[in-house]
């Protein structure tokens, strides 16, 4: 018997809006963000330096703008390929509501210094949670109309909405156990090595199962229906599945190699890296050759441009990462721009150029109307395509050259840039250009926002569209098949089994590193760190200074003949959250414990470039008038102690004292080098923090001979 | 000094069974999912490709297309 029923375009819609909003937003604080790095200058006050706005851009084009537009497409082809309206419009309409609060969260929290201090999971505890509230209301929402679908058989694009579902749900929760110190603070329960491991773990597939999967599925479903015709291997789609979930979730260690990480992992990482190109250029190749036989449609057609270039720069993305994960090759580019290159060929590329050709294709069909301006959307394809260019080619040159400088040795066998510095003045040409390529970027998508304006003028929208298809009705018999088929019938079962793919990955891959923590030889030598430094610490993460500077100092001569002994994994034991950081704008840190006077770095804060001539970081004059907030000392201890630091129990109680007579040794020390300050500023901390770190080791080598 | 980073895993036992499991799980679940390809029915694969393209007119009249 035939239904009759209605999609619903007007959640479609709202979070159509809501994509190219945020995805200006995002992409602006991104371009903000790139000029800070050239004009200092352009870091004007506290809540804007380059350490608190690089995770705004990377949380606002990613969860913003990337989220919201695979919200966009799911909601849309999930009604039409289920033959069903969404379960629920509230929860559709809480869906959206709540995810752009979260947002609007992120947006006011991160400048304010609100952060675990962890790359693209930086959101404070009660945000998480919020995350992870709105995040159960969608899968409710999608399963809910999986359940009262009229289609018999889960399309492939649905089992990848399902496979990001379930592995962001389980990925999100277990990066984001942390112990709440205050409404805004918070300690990850995971330290040094296993923070690492499981933050990248996260990391690494929030790329794949944020970045990715949920948009192969909406490849699957908008490059057919753009094209008209059917996927070129529905087959080829299946073992894309099923390999990459199950390869994908193996692969994070492979952004901590030469790290103190065990052996290995890094081996495990790297080998399922490696592997990962099989499944992703089938996964690409089978996009490209879908329009097999109507190339000629792409050359009039924007929306096919789009994917065109969106499915080859996914190529390119996939092809690169896992040469990346080789050793030799990530010893070079690990730290450097090649990676930033790398990513936002994935983000600008895949994500963005897939977003927009799906903006193209979705609005006027939304709106029952023409799209505005054709030629406008190939303006912006081109002005896509230079801009990525113009972002991605000096940046790779960059990171390539900064790198074979920072190993650069003289036949008498010095470093041939002595000060860090100097690599980096070299390279400032390339941030000069990336920072064009991403405004040339921009102005595509402000085009695109113009004609989108247009477009839904010049229509109305199709709030619900009318649709009819026959009850589903239960089969009496089970017809003969094989198990695949079954298992395209059983949306739960399709659920569960992707947990325990991905679940197995990730147990199997972190279970040993959880059980080092019991075997990791701890080095006698390295003690918890005093209430002052803890507080400094903070202040490091507040900052954001892991966005610039590393710590971890990797086993090569040229980072060891600059820097000093490399990294030990059982220095880490006390960092909740580890701050390893992925890239260095700014040199390793590991072990600046004493390698400089207080004075240097009271100076050095204060402007940068008093201490280093042509430095590219940014004042902070504001930690010289905040005063520490002491009211927090005995609860962050208490805190630490609960994740077994080991601490005395008088401590908490006597913490701020000890705080204070540190604070006034290093404000004496500063006054006899003619700086006159109190003991209790921000700086204070934050000095003693930077004099600690990495110098527990030198004692031990110091008993031991 | 490299006593620190060496050897954390000699002390687990059985710590060498990791990457083999890791490797029969997924070489089983490749070979699962390529024997379904392979055995899948050409009316059925093509059902499925076809459904992101049959919008409105519902294709559930051919549930048995899976029958071989």
């Amino acid at each position: 018997m035939t239904e009759r029923f209605q999609y619903d375009n007007r959640i479609v819609k709202n979070f159509l809006f809501i994509t190219i909003l945020w995805g200006v937003v995002g992409m602006l604080v991104g371009l903000i963000a790139a000029l800070q790095l050239v004009v200092p200058g352009l870091n004007f006050s506290e809540w804007s330096t380059f350490g608190r706005i690089r995770p705004l851009h990377t949380n606002a084009v990613i969860f913003a703008f990337v989220g919201n537009a695979i919200f966009t497409g799911a909601y849309y082809s999930l009604q039409r390929l289920l033959k069903a309206r969404m379960y629920s419009d509230l929860l559709s309409r809480i869906h959206f509501w709540g995810w752009q609060l979260i947002i609007v969260a992120a947006a006011v929290t991160l400048p304010l210094g609100m952060t675990q201090g962890k790359e693209y999971a930086e959101l404070e505890w009660p945000i998480d949670i919020a995350i992870a509230f709105v995040w159960i209301v969608f899968g409710i929402n999608m399963f809910g109309t999986i359940l009262k679908r009229r289609e018999r058989h889960l399309y492939v694009a649905i089992w990848f909405y399902i496979g990001t579902w379930v592995t962001v749900a389980m990925l999100h929760i277990v990066n984001s156990i942390a112990i709440p110190v205050t409404l805004g603070k918070s300690y990850s329960w995971y330290a040094g090595v296993q923070d690492a491991l499981v933050q990248w773990w996260y990391g690494h597939n929030a790329v794949a199962f944020f970045l990715t999967t949920p948009f192969l599925g909406l490849m699957y479903y908008f490059l057919p229906k753009a094209a008209n015709r059917p996927v070129y291997s529905y087959k080829l789609s299946i073992i894309h599945f099923w390999s990459l979930i199950f390869i994908y979730i193996w692969a994070g260690p492979h952004h901590l190699l030469y790290s103190a990480l065990p052996e290995w992992a890094q081996s495990l990482g790297v080998a399922f890296s490696v592997m990962l190109i099989a499944p992703s250029w089938g996964g690409m190749l089978n996009g490209l050759l879908t329009l097999r036989g109507a190339w000629d449609r792409v050359r009039e057609d924007p929306v096919l441009k789009f994917f065109v270039v969106a499915v080859t720069c996914y190529g390119m993305a996939t092809l690169e990462g896992p040469l990346l994960s080789v050793k030799s090759i990530n010893a070079i580019a690990h730290y450097t721009d090649w990676i930033v290159a790398h990513v936002h060929i994935g983000g600008i590329g895949w994500n963005g150029f897939l977003t927009f050709g799906m903006v193209y294709w979705l609005a006027p069909r939304l709106f029952g109307t023409k799209l505005y301006s054709t030629k406008l959307a190939n303006v912006h394809f081109w002005l896509g395509t230079l801009g990525i260019i113009f972002y991605a080619v000096p940046l790779y040159f960059a990171g390539f050259f900064q790198s074979l400088m920072w190993q650069q040795f003289t036949p008498d066998g010095f470093l041939v840039y002595k000060n860090f510095l100097d690599t980096v003045l070299e390279i400032k040409y390339a941030y000069w250009l990336r920072a064009i390529g991403g405004s040339i970027y921009l102005i595509g998508v402000l085009i695109m926002v113009y004609n989108v304006v247009k477009t839904v003028k010049a229509g109305k929208l199709v709030a619900d569209e009318d649709a009819e298809a026959p009850a589903l009705e239960k089969l009496e018999k089970e017809p003969a098949g094989h198990w695949h088929t079954w298992i395209e019938r059983r949306p739960i079962q399709m659920l569960v089994w992707s947990l325990v793919a991905v679940a197995i990955g990730g147990i199997i891959e972190m279970v040993p590193t959880f059980l080092v923590k019991s075997n990791v030889p701890t080095i006698a030598s390295v003690k918890p760190y005093t209430p002052l430094e803890l507080h400094g610490r903070d202040i490091y993460v507040m900052e954001g200074c892991y966005t610039c500077h590393s710590q971890m100092i990797r086993p090569f001569r040229g980072e060891t003949e600059r820097y000093g002994e490399y990294s030990k994994a059982g220095e880490y034991v006390y960092d909740h959250p580890f701050q390893w950081g992925s890239k260095r704008t700014g040199p390793d840190l590991h072990r600046v414990g004493g390698k400089y006077p207080n004075s240097w770095h009271y100076y050095h804060m204060w402007d940068p470039t008093s201490m280093s001539p042509g430095s590219l970081m940014p004042a902070y004059p504001h930690l010289f008038e905040n005063a520490i907030d002491t009211t927090t000392t005995r609860r962050k201890i208490e805190a630490m102690i609960t994740l077994g630091v080991p601490y005395g129990s008088d401590l908490p109680a006597k913490a701020n004292a000890d705080l204070m007579r540190q604070g006034q040794a290093i404000a004496d020390d500063l006054k006899k080098a003619g700086i006159e300050t109190s003991a209790d500023r921000d700086i204070i901390a934050l000095i003693a923090y930077l004099q600690r770190m990495g110098t527990d080791i030198k004692a031990a080598a110091v008993a031991t001979k | 000094m490299l006593k620190f980073i060496k050897h954390h895993m000699e002390t687990i036992a059985g710590i060498g069974i990791y990457p083999v499991v890791s490797f029969v799980i997924f070489f089983s679940i490749f070979c699962i999912a390529l024997l379904y390809v392979w055995k899948a029915t050409r009316r059925h694969i093509d059902h499925m490709a076809a459904l992101p393209l049959t919008e409105g007119n519902s294709t559930n009249e051919s549930i048995h297309h899976a029958q071989p």
